[in-house]
């Protein structure tokens, strides 16, 4: 079945169950999808709801980029210097487990309530994943790739351009996939507080308001959000990762 | 040409695997290697090569010693070593990629080569796309476009099916023909090292020696597959074999 056709119907599955709550018991809090659609469609036709999208893609986008960006190639050293791994895996061990939510205040106090405090927050969460997961793939690479490169007289600089760097990619982007999830979910909870600005926002103040359609709506927006940032990364990893697309093909 | 003297390796926790292996090869000879799986036959064209230091001993190649891979000799790894996110073409070239030789050159030596190999317009695609016997044409590619001293093979067409084995073997044998690249070329197969082996060396033992060095009179004449002396010569392979 097609992406289009498989996303439809989930879609219909959810509208069904979600119908029959509305008519049983959630009738009293719950809108009809017909109602949640509606009010959508409706926010879609405003500006100020694409301000408060465009800002939530803005952040996570930004996150993503940076979370890359820092842990991408920290992964790619640390799973194949020891020294620097010995030298780094015990923080890596020691904090992975921490759940970083809670360091949101300190955020705050360090790096005040702009979008830097938020996007940061993100992006250490994602980040994690990204070097952890980069780390093992590069670890687990054939070593008969590098004594290809080894045996023309490659040095480690050519093992990372053209054995590393290309082997470890597949893992960065599954990491990072996996990671769009987790972005949003922390995305609506930084835009939970100090902020006018986001989907989370418009959706904690549509709750506050008892405008139970509109938060639908803009869970709706966070919803598209996630599905957009999941497709445009598998997007970049099948550019990016080529020749795994066209393995078997 | 090349001479290995006393090649020992021993591992750090205190196996030894080799002991005392001497090679020596002329240049246009072929040398193969035979012995039982684990003896040390991969470990020792690491070592001719540079890729693992030896315990003791020494390598040199015209002379001068192999402490490190040299563009001079080139092995082609079991399973092939291609890389599987690089095209044909970027993998047969990627000796010269390493050496800084601009893109303009090295892939017009790839190509030239590669069309020798039969794969002239297969040069965009990647490895997974190939047939194991394409592969290892690809691996022979990348071996010759760099133009080495000597070519080192470890098992180079174990994996592959009997047909496509014997195509192969004729064509590396085509291309010593032509170009007179000295090879080792390491099997467990005494049929390959009767074919391609000018001289066939033969491992055995614990730790491993060089236990005999087998002569392989009318190698690389027309019909040598099928001619009697092709059997002796496997017989005193086999024969060697049993007794180490």
């Amino acid at each position: 079945m097609r992406a289009p056709l498989r996303y439809a119907a989930v879609v219909a599955l959810l509208a069904l169950g979600w119908k029959a709550l509305a008519l049983g018991p959630a009738g009293d809090v719950l809108p009809h999808p017909e109602q949640a659609l509606a009010a959508f469609a409706r926010q879609l036709g405003r500006a100020e709801f694409w301000g408060h999208a465009g800002a939530s893609a803005a952040r996570s986008g930004a996150a993503m980029i940076l979370a890359w960006a820092v842990a991408f190639p920290l992964g790619v050293l640390m799973g194949s210097l020891p020294r620097l791994d010995r030298a780094l895996a015990p923080f890596v061990t020691l904090t992975y487990p921490v759940p970083k939510i809670v360091l949101l205040p300190v955020f705050f106090l360090l790096l005040g309530l702009g979008e830097a405090s938020r996007v940061g927050m993100i992006a250490l969460i994602l980040a994690y994943q990204i070097l952890v997961t980069t780390r093992d793939g590069v670890r687990a690479v054939n070593p008969k790739y590098l004594d290809t490169i080894h045996s023309l007289g490659g040095t480690y600089r050519h093992a990372l351009r053209h054995v590393l760097l290309p082997a470890a990619l597949p893992h960065g982007f599954t990491a990072l996939r996996l990671g769009t999830g987790v972005s949003v979910a922390v995305l609506f909870f930084v835009e939970s507080f100090a902020t006018q600005r986001g989907l989370g926002y418009f959706i904690m103040d549509s709750w506050g308001r008892l405008d139970y359609a509109d938060m639908f709506a803009g869970i709706f927006g966070m919803s598209a959000l996630g599905v957009a940032l999941y497709e445009g990364t598998e997007l970049l990893e099948r550019r990016a990762c080529r020749w795994r697309a066209r393995r078997g093909a | 040409m090349l001479r290995a003297e006393k090649l020992t390796m021993t591992y750090p926790g205190g196996r030894t695997v080799l002991a005392g292996v001497d090679l020596e090869l002329d240049q246009g000879r072929t040398l193969a290697v035979v012995g039982p799986s684990g003896c040390g036959k991969t470990t020792l064209l690491y070592m001719l090569c540079g890729l693992a230091a030896p315990s003791a001993g020494r390598v040199t190649l015209d002379g001068a010693p192999v402490a490190a891979p040299t563009p001079d000799i080139a092995i082609i790894l079991q399973d092939y070593g291609l890389l599987p996110w690089k095209t044909v073409l970027d993998n047969a070239a990627l000796g010269l990629t390493v050496q800084g030789v601009p893109r303009a050159e090295r892939e017009a030596r790839a190509r030239a080569v590669l069309a020798e190999m039969g794969l002239a317009g297969r040069e965009r695609d990647h490895p997974a796309r190939l047939s194991g016997g394409e592969q290892q044409r690809v691996a022979i590619a990348r071996a010759f476009t760099a133009r080495p001293k000597l070519l080192l093979m470890d098992e180079p067409f174990s994996s592959l099916d009997f047909i496509t084995r014997e195509k192969l073997q004729q064509a590396l044998l085509d291309s010593w023909r032509q170009r007179g690249t000295p090879f080792v070329l390491v099997t467990h197969s005494v049929e390959e090292a009767v074919f391609l082996g000018a001289d066939i060396a033969v491992m055995g033992g614990r730790p491993a020696r060089l236990a005999r060095l087998v002569p392989n009179p009318g190698f690389g004449e027309p019909g040598h597959r099928d001619a009697p002396g092709f059997h002796a010569t496997a017989r005193a392979v086999r024969a060697a074999l049993a007794e180490v």
